[in-house]
């Protein structure tokens, strides 16, 4: 028998105690010094201190360098198609309400190609943690521009410069229909990275996190001045925020104190070009979740579903003694 | 049907007597909203309970609200009753009821009627204010009665106008009434028809229609000299009457399908709102996706995560879903996919039928990607082969696509009720631990099938991947791995080929003609091939169900037949026309599968009309082959 009410995804397992080993599967394909190795152990940490049951746990992802971050977990994972990680992952999670469920998604995936999902993804508000891997460029097809590639980056598609200014994916997140957990955070700060998605894990609804990704291969420069100096981050913070321990918040150079409840300081933050702002933008843990609704009506027995179906059929049925 | 004598009505009150006749073919048309269908689902209702044989088929226009009396935006029905069963929509109408004369004008050239049809016209537009309509409305009656066609002009507006202000929505009523007057209908039967239909509405609206109903009997007993009575069948079995969307609908429901993942198309989402309406009751859900692309991955993310899931579309929605099909192919996740066929291609004829998506559901994915694909042939079938597609879609780990067409979406036949099985209803979820070393796609060698983990068994760990992939489900580039996967996904459609019977033959098992059908033409080819018989004719036919994998056996039963040809509503060149030659003939899709299967000069007959097949047409094609062929041996 299933377990039925979603809150129980949270709760450690009792007779088990997971280690990093128990999340992990095969030697990660990625180049050295991409931001997924970094984003990789930080979700096996997330998932071993929430004591996830890997048996419970899907990883749902789409195609790209990204698309490959399942086939790393011990968990159930689904390695989909080009922009279709949130469908498949939605279904997943519709009737599964005891399934822990990770969406990871490249920047071509979910902005360019399966832009229109994750418009619906978020207004569904389904309980799962969404990662946009955001590099800036489409790496395993080889150096095309994609839609959060800076104005003017020269790629394959672009040699003589990327025409159009790119989409920014917290501010149309933001703007997007019961939207109820938006955060940004960085692969090369493992300290924020954690703390971000274990908030994320921790949220009643679809929390969509966009991790700023180093792309070594094609994108050096994209984030190199940033990533050397983390002065050049700037830190949302609050209490009710993504919260670091006094040493790690040290680091950054500059502060902004916002309150994750509002969501017009949050589309103001997210506006900022001149440094990198990091943290929840936007909480608000009283949305529609449409994941209850695909649950509600769960565990129907054999008995009643026949006996209900035998009186639709007599609405059918030619014979007196119905009508 | 029978003439009325002087061409008017009489008035010789009820004194009728209801003459015995073993079939009817009445039309209902109107402008949009007027409730024609309405009307005729219901006479079609009534005549099911009494025990007659039903089929019906309704006339759609593409768009909601068509402007009035236009010749295009004919809406409405054809319903047939029959003291036996009843399987196709027939020939020539014997009655049509039209609301204005306008909307006649489509249905002739649609080939509807002949000199045997009997008119019966609103004739408020006689009295229009406007000079146009009136002239519009003289000429049409003119050009009616040159056709041969006897028209009758009949009162319904001022009758109507009697019970209400405003009778556009109570006509169709009335005219139920005079049909169940005409055709000797059961009125207790007919008055819960219409507290059937109008439920949700108030007692005030039930006591209107059924004093409509009773206003439109009592003119017809006072005005029509003509009265029939289509003696009903005995039948002991309970019967259940409903249309093709409804059966699938119903289907699903009795397969322990929990989740419709879909996205709106016309002619598929009456499934839909069916289930919209009532599958919460058996422990299922709707999903209304963003899109076609998303309803399916919807559907398999459920499958995968073991929840029998089904997706419906049409024509337009299954190219977009093409991706994700190869998917659950390559990923070997069960799925059902409904696809009730319309006119194509691109957005086509949305409200008509045909049957052209059949190459696209066996082939229409990159790369080898075989999977099951069904055709409904009856309502009956719509039902149980819902149940079937899901039993077979576990079985051998596959998406399996359905195909119906809109001329069964809304066709309405009594079939006998279906036993609910308690096992059709079980959940496949198995939470028990993953057998030790068992590997995610361990391909029996034999069979090619295998058995697949589900999220919440322990130690089943595994990804799904649409890269090639071996055994153990971890992405392999080795090309020995791939050969091998290949082929168990294959081994396992052909395992499923060895359980298939070779089909019936309708008719002797040799002859001068043999046809082949699938789908909704089942009747109408089985009444022609009856008529053909009985004028002597060597002439049986056989009907596909299983279209991929094929039923063996094809070629043993074809070479007892001087030709074969496939019966199909979808396009083929027609040899005589410009550019057309023997080389370079296009051919109808179950000809062409059959011609490649069975190496046999195999022949079609198809058109794409966007109307259902009549039984009239293939008779006329069986006798035209058949002259052919004796010239030739007289030569």
């Amino acid at each position: 028998m299933l377990v039925q009410t979603h809150e129980l995804c949270s709760i450690p397992s009792l007779d088990h105690d997971y280690g990093m080993e128990d999340y992990g599967k095969g030697v990660a394909r990625w180049c050295p010094g991409c931001g997924g190795h970094s984003i990789l152990t930080t979700v096996q940490r997330v998932c071993k201190d929430m004591q996830y049951e890997p048996e419970k746990t899907v990883v749902v992802s789409g195609i790209g360098c990204s698309g490959r971050f399942p086939h790393y977990m011990g968990t159930y994972g689904f390695h989909g198609l080009h922009g279709r990680a949130f469908p498949v992952a939605s279904g997943v999670k519709f009737r599964r309400p005891d399934l822990n469920v990770f969406v990871v998604t490249g920047d071509g995936d979910c902005c360019s190609i399966g832009a229109a999902h994750w418009v619906h993804a978020i207004r569904y508000n389904m309980k799962m943690v969404a990662l946009l891997f955001d590099n800036g460029i489409y790496g395993l097809t080889k150096k095309q521009t994609s839609p959060t590639s800076p104005l003017g980056t020269h790629s394959n598609t672009h040699p003589r410069g990327s025409i159009l200014p790119p989409i920014n994916p917290i501010q149309t997140t933001l703007g997007l229909a019961n939207v109820s957990f938006v955060a940004q955070t960085v692969d090369w700060n493992s300290a924020h990275l954690y703390a971000t998605i274990r908030k994320a894990a921790e949220h009643p609804g679809l929390a969509f996190v966009r991790i700023v990704q180093r792309c070594p291969a094609f994108m050096r420069d994209l984030y190199g001045d940033i990533a050397v100096d983390p002065k050049n981050l700037i830190l949302l913070s609050h209490e009710n925020g993504i919260n670091l321990k006094p040493k790690a918040r040290e680091a950054f150079g500059r502060v902004i104190e916002h309150d994750p409840s509002n969501i017009h300081k949050a589309r103001e933050h997210a506006e900022i070009n001149n440094g990198i702002p990091i943290g929840l933008l936007y909480q608000n843990t009283n949305n529609a979740r449409y994941d209850e609704y695909g649950a509600h009506n769960l565990g129907m027995g054999v008995e009643e579903k026949k006996k209900n179906l035998e009186s639709l059929l007599d609405q059918y049925s030619t014979s007196n003694s119905v009508e | 049907m029978d003439h009325i004598v002087s061409g008017d009505i009489l008035n010789e009150g009820d004194r009728i007597k209801p003459r015995k006749i073993k079939q009817a073919i009445v039309e209902i048309v109107s402008d949009s909203g007027e409730g024609a269908q309405k009307c005729g689902q219901s006479f079609g209702a009534i005549s099911a309970k009494m025990g007659n044989g039903v089929w019906t088929v309704e006339i759609i226009p593409a768009e909601i609200q068509p402007p009035a009396r236009s010749r295009e935006g004919a809406s409405g029905i054809r319903v047939r009753i029959g003291s036996d069963k009843v399987s196709n929509m027939g020939n020539y109408a014997d009655l049509v009821i039209a609301l204005n004369e306008q909307v006649l004008y489509g249905r002739i050239r649609q080939d509807a009627y002949n000199g045997n049809t009997l008119m019966f016209i609103e004739n408020k537009w006689a009295k229009s204010e406007q000079e146009s309509i009136r002239q519009q409305y003289s000429q049409a009656l003119l050009e009616f009665k040159e056709l041969g066609i006897q028209v009758v002009e009949i009162p319904m507006e001022e009758e109507c106008l009697k019970l209400m202000p405003d009778p556009r929505k109570g006509k169709n009523m009335w005219i139920l009434g005079l049909l169940c007057y005409m055709y000797d209908r059961d009125i207790p039967k007919a008055e819960n028809q219409i507290r059937r239909i109008f439920k949700k509405k108030t007692d005030a609206v039930i006591d209107l229609n059924i004093k409509l109903l009773h206003a439109g009997y009592d003119w017809a007993r006072e005005h029509l000299p003509l009265r029939y009575e289509v003696t009903p069948m005995d039948v002991d079995d309970d019967m259940v009457v409903m249309n093709g969307n409804e059966a699938l609908s119903m289907g699903v429901m009795a397969s322990g399908i929990e989740l419709c993942s879909m996205y709106p198309i016309t002619p598929a989402t009456s499934v839909s709102h069916h289930l919209a309406e009532n599958f919460e009751r058996v422990g299922g859900i709707v999903h209304q996706a963003e899109d076609e692309i998303a309803a399916i991955g919807f559907a398999i993310g459920a499958s995968f995560a073991g929840k029998p899931a089904v997706t419906v579309t049409s024509g337009p929605g299954l190219a977009l879903k093409t991706e994700f099909i190869g998917l659950a192919v390559m990923a070997e996740i069960p799925l059902v996919i409904i696809d009730v066929q319309r006119g194509g291609p691109s957005t086509g004829l949305p409200t008509k039928v045909e049957q052209s998506d059949l190459l696209a559901a066996i082939y229409g994915e990159a790369g080898d990607a075989p999977k099951i694909v069904l055709a409904a042939a009856t309502i009956e079938e719509c039902f149980h082969f819902v149940v079937l597609a899901r039993k077979l879609a576990e079985s051998f780990r596959t998406p399996v696509i359905l195909l119906s067409d809109a001329n069964l979406a809304t066709g309405v036949q009594p079939f006998p009720r279906p036993k609910i099985d308690p096992l059709w209803l079980t959940n496949p979820i198995d939470q028990s631990p993953w057998k030790d070393g068992a590997m995610p796609f361990e391909w029996d060698e034999n069979t090619g099938t295998s058995k697949r983990p589900i999220p919440g068994q322990k130690g089943g760990m595994y990804t799904v991947t649409g890269l090639a992939h071996g055994q153990t489900g971890k992405v392999a580039y080795d090309p020995e791995i791939n050969q091998a996967s290949v082929e168990s996904r294959s081994r396992k459609i052909a395992s499923f080929q060895k359980s298939l019977k070779p089909p019936k033959i309708n008719g002797d098992p040799e002859g001068d003609i043999l046809l082949v059908g699938w789908g909704s033409t089942l009747g109408a080819i089985e009444e022609a091939v009856a008529d053909a018989r009985a004028e002597g004719l060597k002439v049986s036919s056989l009907h596909l169900r299983f279209l991929f994998p094929i039923v063996p056996g094809l070629v043993d039963i074809f070479k007892r037949f001087k030709k074969v040809i496939t019966v199909e509503i979808n396009y083929s060149d027609t040899l005589g026309n410009p550019m057309v030659t023997q080389e370079n003939r296009r051919y109808a899709q179950l000809a062409w599968l059959l011609r490649a299967k069975t190496l046999m000069d195999i022949d079609c007959f198809s058109n794409v009309y966007g109307q259902p097949l009549n039984p009239e047409k293939v008779l006329k094609m069986i006798k035209r082959e058949l002259k052919i062929e004796n010239s030739e041996v007289n030569v």
